[in-house]
């Protein structure tokens, strides 16, 4: 058991997975000898050397096109993409080629690789270096999108995603990588893909919430019990794609009321296809109108102007005090 | 086979004291525009990424002596020096940089994203090699409506392994489009050296590839600079023929203010040797020597750098945040 930081976490998954499995390799730029832009990739080379850390030039369709040629022929790349922005360069590769290939060669062919990306504020750069796009691969039939909110889910997950038979693709909130540390046990652990955790408990309210924005749903569900005595159930998603509707419909059967939470944009976010979700599953429960506190329909603006666009915790507690009052 | 770099102006371009007065002080309003800018990084006035240009100053002076207001330029996100030189005001370039609403985007922006449609500065890009198709947009829209204008195209030794970058030479090539290719090459892209990310280092092959004029350039030596891009200028303006152009350069700073010292992937030393070759001070050396400049001229010159500099830094602080409505508007055409 160590105390890790999110970036060390996923550091040990990588370590423990290329030293499970010969044919775990990692690939991307800088990824290599110097450890990757947020140092996720560190040592890697040292211990694996060239032939498993392969740093390549800039050409994101090359990453993953050719990662999915190793795929095929049975290797597992995880490749790592700099920022969630720069994806757009290879956006072909991975909904057209990685996403499909198990059902366009009616399974005789699979694509077992990890797409691992940067995503969301908090470096307080504009657009690509903070956007939040999980809503464009959770939208692509063959593709799993996970999304760890902590250190600890975070390496069960990453585990899990590089054992996984079929492509998935991994955002890693940047906010989150040096925000704080958890115990990590030594020994390699897993966590099932397409489960949402109840990492909170109460009668009144469901928030949902995932990746860097658990924190802020944590913090307003604390708000609300101190402040209006109202108890929340905090669900994490952790996967968004195939989302656990089970856990979400659930919840809201005991709640009756709702705020969903995301850094996306709002119009056609994941927070729709959620809410769609819960008129499915428990529309005779619902008490109040459901909610959703997103980032506005903006490109993701500078510095400047970045706290007025994502989420807090103020914005969270008002929209759940209005669903409350309902 | 190697080619021989650009050494000497070519005839013609005969150095005045105007001339070398024009050069040195671009050289350096860049160098003491990013130095300024890189303190106030570190004072947290400026958010997110910046990248410097500093050692690289050269290429944006002697490129943009040989362009006529009228032409275009785009670049990609180490672009505060091109942008400065085609004519963008230097305290609205530093109000942009700090975020504020005097900058040259309002201040929503920043340093990335500088853009001057008045001093048609087509803008700093941060996806690497994404403009360059959108250069040869612009192109073939001059040759479209009979223009003689032309796009100078900057670009990094990094975009080159990308895909855009041979489209974009293709589209030129075979579309006859008036875009000068300036690759700014400075041997890495963040900690990837050239070595290890091409499998043809010499860039200026790939023009031959595509049939175009194409040269290695000394990147330090404004006038190489000046003198090669000139050629490739009046090509263009002539008969629409495209240009590759391989600048080499060094970047005396980290990749961006995060990566400050750089010595992962080069060692002290050759950074301590490519400094020898400080485009400023060969040039000044070079315009001195045989007394082109006097050095009260070289003093008088940086001391108006300094004071425009200062002047930038100071209306920078003074401007204020944009207002929060600003976050929602030039996203639609907004109606009347
Ligand atoms: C498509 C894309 N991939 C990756 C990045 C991350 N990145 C930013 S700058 C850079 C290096 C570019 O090097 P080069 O083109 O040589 O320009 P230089 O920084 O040396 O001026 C990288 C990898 C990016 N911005 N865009
Ligand atoms: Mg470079």
């Amino acid at each position: 058991m160590a105390k890790l930081n999110m970036v060390k976490a996923l550091n040990l998954a990588l370590m423990q997975e290329m030293e499970r499995d010969p044919d775990v390799l990692v690939i991307g730029e800088d990824v290599g000898v110097d450890g990757g832009v947020f140092r996720v990739t560190e040592d890697l080379h040292r211990t694996y050397g060239s032939k498993r850390v392969i740093d390549s030039p800039l050409a994101e369709a090359g990453i993953i096109g050719a990662s999915i040629g190793m795929a095929l022929y049975g290797l597992k790349p995880v490749c790592e993409i700099q920022f969630s922005g720069f994806a757009f360069q290879c956006f072909h590769q991975i909904e057209n080629h990685a996403a499909r290939y198990r059902n366009r060669s009616q399974g005789r062919f699979h694509v077992p690789m990890v797409i691992r990306m940067p995503y969301g504020g908090g470096v307080r750069a504009l657009e690509h270096h903070s956007e939040s796009e999980e809503q464009f691969y959770a939208h692509i039939p063959g593709l799993k999108m996970v999304i760890p909110s902590g250190p600890r889910n975070a390496r069960a997950l990453l585990a899990a995603a590089i054992r996984d038979p079929d492509p998935v693709v991994f955002f890693e909130h940047k906010a989150l990588y040096h925000a704080h540390k958890e115990d990590v046990p030594d020994e390699s652990e897993t966590m099932e893909i397409g489960r949402a955790r109840v990492v909170r408990e109460g009668d009144d309210l469901t928030l949902v919430a995932w990746g860097g924005m658990l924190r802020v749903a944590r913090e307003a569900a604390e708000t609300l019990e101190q402040e209006d005595g109202v108890g929340s159930d905090v669900i994490d998603l952790l996967t968004v794609a195939p989302l656990d509707r089970e856990t979400i419909v659930r919840s809201v059967n005991k709640t009756g009321r709702v705020v969903i939470v995301h850094e996306a944009p709002r119009s056609f976010g994941p927070g729709a296809e959620i809410a769609a979700s819960i008129m499915d599953g428990a529309f005779l429960s619902l008490e109040a109108p459901i909610a959703r506190v997103t980032a506005h329909d903006v490109p993701f603006p500078g510095f400047a102007r970045e706290k007025a666009n994502v989420p807090d915790v103020a914005r969270v507690v008002a929209a759940a005090r209005d669903t409350l009052a309902y | 086979m190697a080619k021989a770099m650009t050494q000497k102006a070519a005839p013609g371009l005969g150095l005045d004291a105007d001339l070398a007065r024009k050069l040195l002080r671009d050289m350096l309003l860049i160098r003491r525009f990013e130095e300024k800018a890189a303190e106030a990084y570190a004072l947290g006035k400026i958010g997110g990424f910046l990248h410097l240009s500093i050692g690289e100053e050269a290429v944006a002076a002697g490129a943009t002596s040989v362009l006529r207001p009228d032409d275009y330029a785009i670049s990609t996100y180490r672009e505060h020096g091109h942008c400065l030189i085609k004519g963008s005001d230097p305290r609205r370039v530093m109000a942009e940089l700090f975020g504020r609403v005097d900058g040259l985007s309002k201040g929503k922006g920043g340093s990335m994203h500088l853009f001057d449609k008045e001093h048609n500065f087509l803008g700093g890009h941060a996806i690497v090699g994404a403009h360059l198709p959108i250069a040869a947009g612009v192109g073939f829209a001059i040759k479209y409506r009979g223009g003689d204008q032309v796009v100078l195209c900057y670009f990094g030794d990094g975009a080159v392994p990308e895909g855009e970058f041979h489209e974009a030479l293709n589209l030129a090539a075979l579309w006859k489009l008036p875009v000068i290719w300036l690759c700014e090459n400075n041997r890495y892209a963040m900690g990837t050296s050239l070595e290890r990310a091409l499998a043809q280092t010499e860039i200026w092959k790939f023009g031959e590839t595509y049939g175009i004029p194409s040269e290695p350039v000394d990147g330090m030596d404004v006038l190489a600079v000046r003198a090669a891009v000139g050629r490739a200028v009046e090509r263009a303006r002539r008969d629409k023929t495209p240009a590759l152009l391989e600048v080499r350069t060094y970047r005396f700073r980290g990749h961006s203010m995060r990566d400050p010292a750089g010595a992962v992937y080069r060692t002290k030393e050759e950074v301590e040797r490519e400094k020898l070759r400080d485009p400023i001070l060969l040039f000044r050396d070079r315009v001195l020597k045989p007394g082109v400049l006097s050095e009260d001229d070289v003093k008088k010159i940086e001391k108006d750098v300094n004071d425009l500099v200062d002047e930038a830094v100071a209306f920078a602080d003074a401007s204020p945040e944009p207002p929060a409505s600003e976050l929602f508007t030039d996203i639609f055409k907004e109606s009347a």
